[in-house]
């Protein structure tokens, strides 16, 4: 009895350690000369480790000739980089970077075309009969591109398993390529390459045009297969045009967000605001610190960072109008002049501070990546939230202009100061307080920005002069003025850009815009009353 | 048309200053003590430098070294082209942010005509391109290069191309009643815009590198002490003729009209006179003058490249004048002796400080000194000369 409880525990204890070990026993295999062993044991691991990341990463790399053993401790690793006769190298099993070592003792996973070829269908279809389904998504992505004539079985195949209409729509249109190219029957073809018309991959196009250009074809494939070219071709500009509008709207909305803080202070104090672009500046430069600061909560910094960068912002701009601006009231140019030397100290400031070159602010993975709405047509996350931020922004100022009481008070200080004055409005206490959230607004244009580009001590120049030109088209002092100047702007630029380029976009939106105000000179929607003009 | 009415009336305060049969330089000069001070001085410095550069040996402690000469050289075109900015900021009220372009295009085109003096002696030998189109691959001269080889030709585009830009853009803004601070950031936009453009390899100047290894001019070395010594003198001329001309641009009943646009424009436009063509002729005026500071500029500092279009330049120059004084034309010579010698001992000594400095001096003249420094002098002594104009509104 003893014995057999014995036996029992030490198989159970054998088959177990067996169960952890088998990957890495079968993977040994892998060190044969021949050839043909390795197949079997490709197409073994293949289909017993199917689900394990590990086969994936270990039949790429052996597809890719950086699958190596070590002599000395028959460890497998993958090669990353070579420096002369240093590799450097990582552990297949654990994924640990490996000291550099001298090439000698590497030993390299041999393998030729065929069993290249056999590694790849492999691959193909461990991925695309995997459980999960954006593994699935992929794979089938994958298959789409690099499509070839043997794939026909496997896509029929996954076909008929595929549940998730997303996958089945990439493998449907994977298949009717391969029909239309390669189907004997002629009236399969013809109905595929018809409804190759609906699709819009490059592959789909690629494939229309051989068929186009194959002599061999009955004329009536050709010409079908024309006007479903045809098709494909309008569908694609359609979404190319959309694709564009919403880059332009984006840039717009950067624009928005930079140039509102300064239509407010412009509009209320007929102060132009030169150190504007700082303000944005400082916004970035919060966001950045906040993620130095905590770097655990990196998904959620952004979040932070906008009520920190509006309080920062605002603060500094309220320091900036108690010390100097209010003394200058009436004086536009001189205020001009003044807060462009704050904006040089401000700069200058940065560059003590956190030194002159370009810091990096991560991106949360929640705003990374992009939206996929079909082949033709992928939109990017975060331009997609700025977009969604400035218009919340946009309605919360439109709500505290007009709801609130000190938003009453700032549009009686806009339209008729020494009115309002009268009325017994303070309105050196709503100067301070205007020109703080014009510059809080400006602080959270900075954060939006710090997701779009480099945060550096010049970021702020680079938007003041577009910013100025929205608020010259807008109108001053106009909300919406400056809400449709900076789409407009933002739009006009994106369209002109790919045609003539960005530098000649800038010049030709200069131009538009003298133009422009040679038939409104007060922007588009000029400020209207007896205080209006001069 | 317009242009002569412009004519008649420069024509008519001529004859009225003929009548008090003096020289002209002094008539012109006239009721301007500052003017007459400031001029001496300079004349007065730039021949000692230029006397003891060529003639004292090199070990004698009054030697001036030609570094001294250049830096000189350079600032008096500095002082020429914030001349021209006074003229439309002090007289006209058009604080323009954009001087720093036609001073550019005068420097550009006067680097082009150095560089075809270059000839073959570049790095790639070739006689026809410079340097640099050989690098970029281009066979053939751009048409916009020609005609640069002719000293007569370049001297033209020196004044003719900033003159033209001021006539085109002035006339669009003008008409349009831009005024104030609208006019000023449309400025800037055009040099910006400009900067961009230049920054541009295609666009056949040189890229960021601009023009640079010149060799001669007029056939004369350019490292030669003797050249050297000529070019701070005839900027010294320029600058001189410049301010006579500003002068008496300010003396004539244009200028007077000038004054009337700035301190009151509306009511001016109602009494009847056509203010857009007053602006427009003082502001080209006051471009091919800043062109021609452009083209002194270059071949002394060596360089030209599109950094001279930055708005913070163009910004800095107004500083320049802001701090010297502004509307009273030799305060803004002062004032850019001032700031740039200021910006070359700083740049040097403490590099981290300039900016700091620089935007400080933005914030204090504005709050403490709205007449400059020249204001703050006449302050001290209890003494204002007649023909200044005290009320300068923003």
């Amino acid at each position: 009895m003893k014995i057999n409880i014995l036996k029992i525990v030490f198989l159970n204890l054998f088959f177990l350690t067996s169960l952890f070990a088998n990957f890495e026993q079968d993977i040994e295999k892998l060190k044969t000369n021949s050839l043909k062993d390795k197949q079997e044991v490709v197409v073994q691991l293949a289909e017993t480790y199917s689900e394990d990341d590990r086969t994936n990463l270990l039949l790429t790399k052996m597809e890719e000739g950086d699958l190596y053993y070590l002599e000395t401790t028959g460890e497998f690793v993958i090669l990353e980089k070579k420096e002369g006769n240093t590799y450097y190298s990582k552990s297949l099993l654990t994924g640990k970077e490996l000291e550099a070592q001298d090439k000698k003792i590497f030993e390299k996973v041999k393998t030729n075309n065929k069993l290249r070829s056999i590694i790849n269908s492999k691959l193909a279809e461990m991925n695309l009969f995997s459980k999960k389904d954006e593994k699935r998504l992929a794979s089938s992505k994958n298959i789409l591109k690099n499509l070839d004539k043997d794939s026909q079985e496997l896509i029929t195949k996954a076909l008929a398993k595929e549940t998730n209409s997303d996958i089945k729509e990439v493998l449907t249109e994977a298949n009717t390529i391969l029909q239309a190219k390669y189907s004997t029957s002629t009236e399969e073809q013809l109905l595929a390459v018809v409804q190759l018309g609906d699709y819009l991959s490059n592959q789909t196009m690629i494939a229309l045009k051989e068929i186009i250009n194959n002599e061999n074809n009955q004329p009536e494939l050709i010409k079908a297969a024309k006007s479903s070219l045809g098709s494909v071709e309008t569908i694609r500009s359609y979404y190319a045009v959309v694709e564009k509008a919403f880059f332009g709207l984006s840039l717009g909305s950067v624009l928005l967000l930079a140039a509102i803080g300064l239509a407010i202070t412009f509009g209320v104090m007929k102060v132009i605001n030169m150190a504007h672009g700082e303000m944005m500046m400082i916004g970035a430069y919060t966001t950045y610190t906040l993620q130095q600061i905590m770097p655990n909560l990196m998904e959620y910094s952004i979040l932070i960072a906008i009520p920190c960068a509006f309080i920062v912002s605002g603060i500094v701009g309220i320091i900036i109008e108690r010390l100097v601006i209010r003394y200058l009231y009436g004086r536009p140019l001189e205020t001009l002049l003044a807060t462009f030397g704050i904006s040089l100290i401000l700069q200058q400031l940065v560059r003590t501070i956190y030194s002159p070159l370009n810091q990096e602010v991560k991106t949360p993975s929640w705003m990374s990546g992009a939206w996929g709405i079909n082949s033709a047509l992928s939109l990017t996350y975060n331009r997609l939230y700025i977009i969604i931020f400035a218009v919340l922004v946009f309605i919360g100022i439109l709500l505290v202009l007009n709801k609130t009481s000190l938003g009453l008070k700032v549009r009686a200080v806009t339209q008729n100061r020494e009115m309002a004055q009268a009325m017994g409005i303070k309105t050196s206490f709503i100067d301070a307080m205007t020109f703080g959230i014009g510059s809080g607004i400006a602080g959270i244009a900075g954060v939006a920005l710090s997701q779009l580009t480099n945060v550096g001590p010049n970021l702020g120049q680079a938007y003041i002069v577009d910013s100025f030109m929205v608020v010259v088209f807008g109108g001053v002092g106009n909300l919406w003025g400056t809400l449709i100047g900076a789409i407009t702007l933002g739009e006009i630029n994106k369209f002109i850009e790919p045609v003539a380029g960005a530098v000649l976009a800038k010049v030709l939106i200069l131009v538009f815009i003298i133009l422009f105000i040679q038939k409104r000179p007060r922007g588009l929607f000029p400020q209207k009353g007896r205080d209006a003009q001069d | 048309m317009h242009k002569t009415k412009v004519e008649k009336m420069m024509k008519r305060s001529e004859i009225l200053l003929a009548g008090k049969r003096k020289p002209i330089i002094l008539q012109i000069l006239n009721n301007d003590r500052g003017g007459k001070i400031v001029l001496s001085i300079l004349a007065l410095v730039v021949f000692y430098v230029a006397f003891s550069n060529l003639l004292l040996p090199k070990d004698s402690l009054f030697y001036v070294s030609t570094y001294t000469v250049t830096l000189l050289g350079k600032y008096l075109a500095f002082a020429l082209l914030a001349l021209a900015l006074d003229l439309v900021w002090g007289y006209i009220g058009i604080l323009s942010l954009g001087h720093g372009a036609f001073f550019s295009l005068g420097g550009y085109a006067m680097g082009m005509y150095l560089m075809r003096q270059i000839g073959d002696r570049g790095v790639y030998g070739n006689p026809e391109l410079p340097d640099f189109m050989v690098f970029m691959n281009l066979k053939e001269l751009p048409w916009f290069w020609y005609g640069f080889d002719n000293p007569i030709f370049t001297m033209l585009m020196i004044v003719l191309v900033p003159g033209l830009l001021a006539f085109i853009f002035g006339y669009l803004a003008f008409r349009s009643r831009v005024t104030g601070v609208y006019l000023s950031i449309i400025t800037q936009a055009m040099t910006y815009a400009l900067m961009l453009a230049f920054f541009r390899n295609d666009m056949g100047f040189g890229g960021n590198n601009g023009l640079t290894d010149f060799k001669d001019i007029l056939g004369f070395d350019l490292s030669a002490d003797t050249t050297r010594i000529s070019l701070l003198i005839v900027s010294f001329l320029a600058l001189f003729v410049g301010y006579l001309i500003a002068r008496f641009i300010i003396n004539s009943r244009l200028g007077r009209v000038c004054i009337a646009i700035r301190d009151a424009e509306s009511r001016t436009r109602f009494i009847g006179y056509k203010v857009e063509q007053y602006k427009l002729f003082i502001f080209v005026v006051s471009a091919a003058m800043a062109g021609v500071a452009g083209a002194l500029y270059v071949p002394q500092v060596g360089i030209i490249n599109p950094n001279v279009f930055s708005p913070l330049f163009s910004i800095e120059l107004v500083i320049w004048v802001a701090i010297g004084g502004r509307g009273t034309l030799y305060g803004a010579i002062v004032g850019a002796f001032i700031v740039n010698y200021a910006s070359t001992y700083f740049t040097s000594a403490l590099p981290e400080v300039w900016l700091y400095a620089l935007g400080g001096l933005f914030v204090v003249v504005t709050l403490f000194l709205p007449k400059g420094v020249v204001g703050l002098l006449s302050k001290l002594n209890f003494k204002k000369s007649k023909g200044e104009v005290t009320n300068v509104p923003a």
